[in-house]
Parts: C-alpha cells; structure tokens; sequence
C-alpha cells in the first residue's frame, strides 16, 4: 500500500483557483437549519429507548445482578448486563474495552456502567433501572494518581505487573514506567550556566463536546448490526464492536452521523456495544442517548499530570539538558497515550541532551480519552514556565531565547524523527513582528508567551471520486468532517479537477462503503483524505485522458489535462477541441461506463506543526481570578486551504486551552463519587469570559503533500495554559504551578508575592 | 403506562397537537414525539442553551419547560427560522463567517440571536457575548459566532 503520493505535484509558485480561499461549507446549511442529523437525532420505527444502570460506588467487587423484577415490568423488552456480553480475559485490549463498557468484576469508577434496559418508554426505562438489583461489597478506593502509586493503595487490576520495570512481580497500579532519552543528560547540565527545576501538575478535564454521545442500534433477523452513531472513527469502532461481541466485522456496518464535537473524546466507544447487545436481545431498533450527568461521570477525560522539569541553559540562550519526569493519570483502565509527552514535551528546541521518564497509572476514575495532542500541553504546561523562567534569568526576550533554540530542518528528535521543513522559526518571527507582541503591555496586565508542537500524523485511509454523467463529482469520504474537513477535501478535488466546488459534493461513509480508515484524529485528516482524493482525481483524470483519446483515435499518450480539460498533448496531435470533464463524462454511456477514482493509502509525510501564543492577562488583586484580556495564536498551516476554518481551529483550541487553565476541574467527593457532573459546575467557558482570538497563519508549505498543507488541529491548545500561566507569572509576580488557576489558588499567590515584598 | 396529557400549540406556526406525559418538557415532545430533531439536547439541565426555543416570543431552554404548559402558546424553532428558501441574514451570516464548526450548538445559538436582535437590533459586542453566555460552544472559541452576529445585525439594520 502506497504511504504517500510518488510526486505530490506540490508548486510553491502554481496558481490557486480554490485552495485558499472560504467559501461556505457545503454541510452548514443543513447546520443552520436544524436538518443535520446527529447521533441522537435519528427516529426509526418501533425504536426502544436504551438506558445503563450505573455504579453508584468507586470500587465495588459486584457479587450479583438481579433484573427479574424489571424484565417483568410492561414495556420492558430487553435487559443486559455482563452475562451478555462474551467473557474475554482481563488485562487484553479487548478484555479492558468490554469491561469499560459493561462491568464485570468490578465496578471501577462512580458511573461504571453494570446493567442497561430497552423499553418503549423513557419513563418506563428509568422504572427499569430501579428495580435492578446489585449486591456490591465496595472496596477501598483511590482518586488521585500519586496516591494510586504508593505501597499499600488500593488496587483495582490484580493482573498488571508494571511494564518497563525489571524484576516488576507484585499487582500496582502503575501500568508501565517509560524511558526516554537522548545524549548526555549529566554532561549538558555541567555545561549550563543556569539550571531551572520545578515543578507541576494539572487537572483532568472533560472534552466538553456539546453533543452527548448518542446511538441507534438494529439487528436484522439474519444477524445483520446496523449501528448509527457519532463516533470519530467509524471503522475503529466496528472492529472492535466485532472483538468484543464476536460479531464478523462484515455483518456489522457503522453509519456515523454529524459529530458534535469530540475533540478526541468520541474516538472510543461506550453505550455502542450495549445498544447492540439490547437489540439482539429485544428484535427492535434501540437508542441510547447519554445524558450529560453520564457524559461528565463515565466518558474520557483527559489525563491530569504530576510533572518535575529541569532545564540548563548557558548565558548565551542555550540549552544544554532538558530533564523531567512525568506521571499521568490513565483512569480506571490504560490508554491515556502518555508516550506522546516525552516524545513532544521539549521537541521544538535543538536539544541534544534529554531523559525522561514517565509512568502511566490507574486510579478510580474513568478511563482516559484523547484530546488535541494527547498528553502533551498538561507537561508544556511545565516546560514553557522554565523556558521563561530562565529567560528572565539570563535577560534574555522570552520569544528571542524560543528562536535560539528552534529546532530548523534536519533536527533529529528524541523520537527519531528527522525533520523535513519545518516553520518553526518562522513563526516566532512572525510573532515578534505581530501588532500584539509589539504593542506595550498595558498597566496592570501581565503578557505570557509558550511555545507548541505537533507531531501531526497519518495513517489508513481510502476515499473514492465518482465523475457524475453532467461533470458533477462526489466524494465518498471514511474520515469523520469535525469541523469542515469535507468542505476543504471537496475545494482540493475542485482545485485538481479544474471545476468549480460548487460541483462537488462529500459525504461521510459507512463502513461498508470503503476500506478501513483510521479515526479523525491527530490532525490527520485534511492531510491524509486530502492526499487520498488528490490521489483518487488523479487516476480519474488517467480515465478522462484515455476517454478522450478514443474519442479522438489518437494515441492516450497524445492527451494532457489542463484547467479541467482534456486537450491534445501538441500540435501534431491534431486539431482538437478540448474537452470539459463533462463533455466526457456525458459520453460514458458510449465510452466505458463510469469514470471514478479509488486510493487507499497508509499515509506518511505529515509535516510537523509549531504555535506560540500571545496573552495578556488581567489578575484581580482582591479575588485572585484571571481574565484573559487579548489572546494572539500564531501557528504554522503549511498552506491554509480555507483560511476561516483555520482561523476557527486556532480560536476553538485556545478557548478550550482558557478553560482548562483558568477553570476546569474535576470535584471528588470522600466516597469517590463525582460532585461537579454538570456544565453548570463544571463550567466551561462561556462567551463573555473571552475576548476575540486573534490569528497569525504562517505559511511554511510541506511539499510532501500537493497543495503543502500542516494539520491544524492540535497544536492550539499545547502552549495554551502555559502561555497564560505565563502571563499571571508576569502579572502577580508569582508563575502559577497547578492547574486550574482558579481564584482560590492565585489570591493564594498574590498574598505569597506581597508577602516576598 | 402513565397518563397522557393532550396538547394543541402553534409550532413554526402551524396548528399541531400531541399527546405528553406529565413529566415530558417542551424538548422531549419537540424531539421524541414530533421528530423535530433541530433542537438539540446539550445538557437537560437549562446549562448550554441548545435546546433554546422560543415560546410566545420568549426565548426559553426547552428542556426547562414541561410540555404541558405549552397549551395554547405559539412555539418557534429552528425550523421555522428560514422562510421558504430565504435564510434568516443571521443563518446567511453563520455560514459566510464560518459561525459553526460541529454545528450542534447552532440551532440554540442562533434562536438567542434571534431573539437578541428582536429586543436590540444594535448591540456591542459585550451586550451580545452576556447575552450568548448561556449558549455554550466548544468549538469555535466564540470570535467567529460574535462576528456572524454583529454582522446580521447590521445588515438587519440596512447599515
């Protein structure tokens, strides 16, 4: 399988009809309107309504399910609980996914899902729920990861025996310790003329997507699972849906539906498998709807971070050694895909001495997700403050000691990388040179500054072009649209095609439509379906030359494509009309049949994505709580194929970033019960806590790719809480070290740095 | 089987009756019984705001209000904001700024601004971001949704 195109065609100097203009998004009109289906909008006849009995404890070995009560109540048509699901060993992938999905030993976190009930009612189905019976014996738990590490804490897997240590054979709760370095750690230290170490830790925070997961499943009499749901990643969630319930992949197809929001969090499933197990049981459709007490108590957060980092610089800006170790909280079971943050904490800078050593570690608390560029802005958030501090240290402009530093083409990484282009440096130029960065801060208002990195990624992915009999064109796409990627896949087809992109549409497949594609996520979408169309119109474009030869009689050597029409290769060709593609496609018919274009590709070359953030932030000295006053994001698109929609990436993650380092949290309580499952307590941010988001999109192309596009979604959010902690550093006098930065904790600071004088 | 309640309203302003239980709000019939998915459910709790329709010209959360008190009242919804083909300017607006990335919170987002215009056809950007503080967004960071707004406002205004 082809993992990149052999010539991407990519031209610095072509000229772009589509690529890089804004035209509205094909799929936002059905968004306006209140047409667009998501996963809780679909109604089907005779559907049920699905709802989960939850564990109300944190740590419960459960000793018995009693549901003859509620299988007799009217209008109850089916009840699942673990005896309905296929016994798979604990400690596999699968074993960890079916018992996330439905308890089996244990209850491992409040809101563990342990029994589910479909009914023709929503009143019926709560009346179900009550009168489940679970005999529990609750077990001692344990919330906070540090405490899940030490001798003696209660442990919620016995079978883990912790990976990467030698010799490791007693139950832990850490998962797996992880080394990485590169160079001579203790040598560069010796060379540094200054050595910062501090340390940090950060709090899990929910996605916060607005639409709760929601689902309908269907089971025909030949067995035949019909799944409709939000979901990121349409073919993941079908494999594994057939591991877990032993169902061919081939009899279970996944429609997704719009998405409404994920931010990684809809990469893994949940309520799925028990809306199938429901109806194979009741012969009838079966929705389930989370609700959004479900979503906060039992869906993935994201992984909160203990970190210690330490950094040595000479008084010339360089850094010498960089060192850190990192523990991550992965919830009730692995999967918070840790390594990412000691493969990208300090990527970015031309370092040549780096060890870091993390450790991944359960506790009672659901499981971990993905979130923009999992695990690394909680340690970035370390990272930046360091680099800052050190800076100061040294007087040295806290942009100028990044540029010093910038890792450039060529830099091998700790994770054996080596750079192709990269637009590092040219972004922290362009944020010297921004109107926010030049302007003076103003009285009372502390400015930050913090640097990010993405690796951007590919991987599986197919798509197919159909050329329609009028010269209309559709895209069959496997990756999920977040945000606007089936606009910006349809403006490259249009650019390639030389059509209009009005005359063409996208959709998103199901899994009997396509080869397997692997989730939207990682920023990997507009890069690698984009490559796979560009590839697919390609061959069409083979397929409209070779038609109009033979229309013509002469050789299909003898035609090129050009602004969207065959036309005769040269002058001794012949005299020819050129011919439109749907000239050529109106002659199907008498040709060869359709005319399309497939590609399946394991898509490689993503160029790696850089930020730095801009904030100014205002601190109220009497109640210690933050305002972000001005915010500039400034990143590297590569090449922004529609400008607005990059613009909203950058504004969405740095919001979310504002969120997460001024407000989000998780409360338990003593039991181990979740106290703040509500947007109300939970509190996101709200319209009128933040101010406009103000952009920069640097250009720095990636040739691998036609049209030399960077994702760009990730990497907004890495620098985001580090460059605001920055900012509060730089305005109470004291750098924030914990997240959130909420007002208890930073009037704590103020009093401390009046204290210090 | 619990009683059912029935229920005659005006919605998008056609006549339309349904029977409710008791406990049944205003979104659960718009959704489950009428099949108006437009009116999305964030949250049930009045939290998020996407639920947001507007009964008797009051711009309400569905999910707060039980169906049963809605005999007799004229209730709009995102539905009934286009008239034939013509977009409202402030749907026009959202697709021209790029207002809407996931767009599950649009719906909600945009009967607020509607009913933001109606009271205040010439709001700053303060006034709109209060009064959208009850709407949330993940995606968008909020810029691109204030824009759209202040944009449709002053194309309301023939400014």
């Amino acid at each position: 399988m082809a993992t990149i195109l052999e010539k991407s065609g990519f031209n610095p100097d072509k000229k772009l009809r589509i690529v890089g203009t804004s035209p509205v998004k094909h799929d936002g009109i059905d968004k306006v309107t209140g047409r667009a289906k998501f996963g809780a909008d679909l109604y089907l006849p005779g559907m049920l309504v699905g709802k989960i009995l939850r564990s109300p404890h944190a740590h419960a070995r459960i000793k018995s399910i009693d549901i003859s009560a509620a299988e007799k109540l009217p209008g109850v048509k089916a009840v699942v609980t673990r005896d309905d699901f296929p016994e798979i060993k604990a400690g596999t992938p699968d074993g960890d996914m079916t018992r996330n999905a439905m308890a089996r030993e244990k209850a491992l976190y409040d809101g563990h899902p342990v029994a589910a009930v479909a009914a023709t009612s929503e009143s019926i189905a709560k009346a179900a729920l009550k009168l489940i019976k679970v005999e529990y014996e609750p077990l001692p738990h344990v919330i906070d990861p540090v405490a899940a590490m030490q001798p003696g804490a209660p442990i919620l897997h016995e079978h883990v025996r912790t990976k990467g240590v030698k010799g490791a054979d007693q139950p832990s709760n850490v998962i797996e310790r992880l080394d990485l370095a590169m160079g001579d750690v203790a040598a560069g230290f010796a060379e540094a003329d200054v050595i910062v170490e501090r340390e940090y830790d950060t709090k899990p925070m929910h996605q916060g997507y607005i639409e709760p997961q929601g689902c309908v499943a269907t089971c025909t009499e030949d067995g035949q699972i019909e799944l409709w749901c939000c979901t990121q990643g349409p073919w993941v969630f079908r494999d594994r849906l057939s591991n877990i319930l032993k169902i061919e992949a081939a009899k279970i197809r996944v429609q997704q539906s719009e998405l409404g929001g994920g931010f990684g969090g809809k990469t893994g499933f949940y309520a799925e498998p028990v809306a199938i197990q429901l109806a194979r049981k009741a012969k009838r459709p079966v929705k389930i709807a989370l609700t959004r007490n479900e979503v906060f108590r039992a869906t993935g957060p994201v992984s909160g971070t203990r970190s210690r980092i330490k950094i040595g610089v000479k008084k010339d800006g360089t850094i010498t050694a960089a060192e850190a170790e990192l523990i991550f909280q992965t919830g009730a079971f692995t999967g918070s895909m840790f390594s990412n943050a000691p493969q990208a904490m300090f990527t970015r800078y031309n370092l040549k001495n780096a060890k870091t050593v993390s450790y991944e570690v359960v506790s009672n608390r659901p499981k971990v997700n993905s979130f923009r560029a999992p695990c690394v802005p909680q340690v970035v958030f370390g990272v930046e403050g360091v680099i800052d501090e050190l800076a100061r240290k040294i007087g040295m402009d806290p942009i100028d000691i990044r540029l010093k530093n910038a890792a450039t083409e060529g830099y091998k990484t700790i994770y054996g990388e080596t750079f192709g282009p990269i637009g590092f440096v040219e972004t922290l130029e362009a944020a010297k040179k921004c109107d926010h960065y030049r302007s003076p801060v103003p009285p009372g208002q502390g400015r930050g500054v913090a640097a990010g990195f993405w690796f951007n990624r590919g991987g599986e992915t197919t798509g197919t072009l159909n050329i329609a009999i009028d010269g209309s064109v559709t895209l069959i796409l496997g990756t999920t649209d977040v945000a606007g990627s089936r606009m910006s896949i349809s403006m490259m087809a249009a650019e390639e095609l030389g059509i209009p992109v009005d005359k063409v549409r996208a959709i998103m497949a199901d899994t009997h439509s396509l080869g397997f594609n692997r989730v939207t996520a990682g920023s990997r979408t507009t890069y690698s379906t984009g490559m796979v169309i560009v590839d697919s119109a390609r061959k069409a474009i083979a397929e409209l030359c070779k038609r109009a030869a033979g229309i013509w009689g002469v050789p299909e050597d003898a035609v090129t494509f050009e602004d969207g029409h065959c036309k005769p290769a040269g002058s001794n060709v012949g005299t020819f009309e050129p011919l439109s593609i749907a000239q050529i496609a109106g002659k199907t018919m008498a040709t060869h049949g359709a005319i399309a274009g497939h590609s399946e590709m394991n898509v490689t070359g993503a160029g790696p994505g850089f930020g730095l953030h801009i904030v100014d932030v205002e601190v109220d000295q009497e109640t210690g709580r933050a305002e972000v006053k001005r915010y500039t994001v400034v990143e590297d698109a590569g090449k922004a194929i529609h400008p607005l929609q990059v613009e909203g990436q950058y504004q969405g993650g740095a919001v979310q970033g504002i969120g997460w380092a001024l407000n989000e949290e998780y409360y338990y309580g003593e039991d181990g019960r979740l106290q703040n499952a509500s947007f109300l307590d939970y509190r996101m941010p709200v319209a009128s806590d933040v101010p406009m988001i103000g952009t920069e999109i640097v250009e720095v192309p990636n040739p691998r790719h036609p049209f030399g596009l960077r994702g760009v979604g990730e990497v907004p959010v890495v620098p985001t809480m580090a460059a605001i902690a920055n900012a509060i550093g730089n305005c109470i006098g004291i750098r924030p070290q914990s997240l959130p930065m909420s007002p208890p904790k930073l009037l704590k600071l103020i009093e401390e740095a009046r204290a210090k004088g | 089987m619990s009683k059912k309640y029935h229920v005659t309203t005006t919605i998008n302003g056609d006549e339309c009756e349904f029977l409710c239980e008791a406990q049944q709000t205003l979104l659960d019939v718009l959704r489950d019984e009428l099949q108006l998915s437009g009116t999305k459910e964030g949250c049930a709790t009045g939290d998020c705001g996407a639920c947001t329709v507007t009964v008797d010209g009051t711009m309400v959360c569905s999910c707060l209000v039980l169906a049963v008190e809605t005999e007799g009242a004229k209730i709009e919804t995102i539905e009934g904001m286009a008239k034939g083909d013509n977009l409202h300017p402030l749907q026009q607006k959202f697709l021209e700024l790029n207002g809407l990335q996931c767009g599950i919170c649009t719906p909600g987002i945009l009967m607020a601004a509607k009913a933001l215009l109606e009271r205040n056809p010439d709001p700053t950007e303060t006034e709109i971001r209060y009064w959208l503080a009850g709407n949330l967004c993940r995606c968008t960071g909020y810029d691109k949704i204030i824009r759209s707004v202040q944009a449709a406002a002053k194309e309301m205004r023939g400014a």
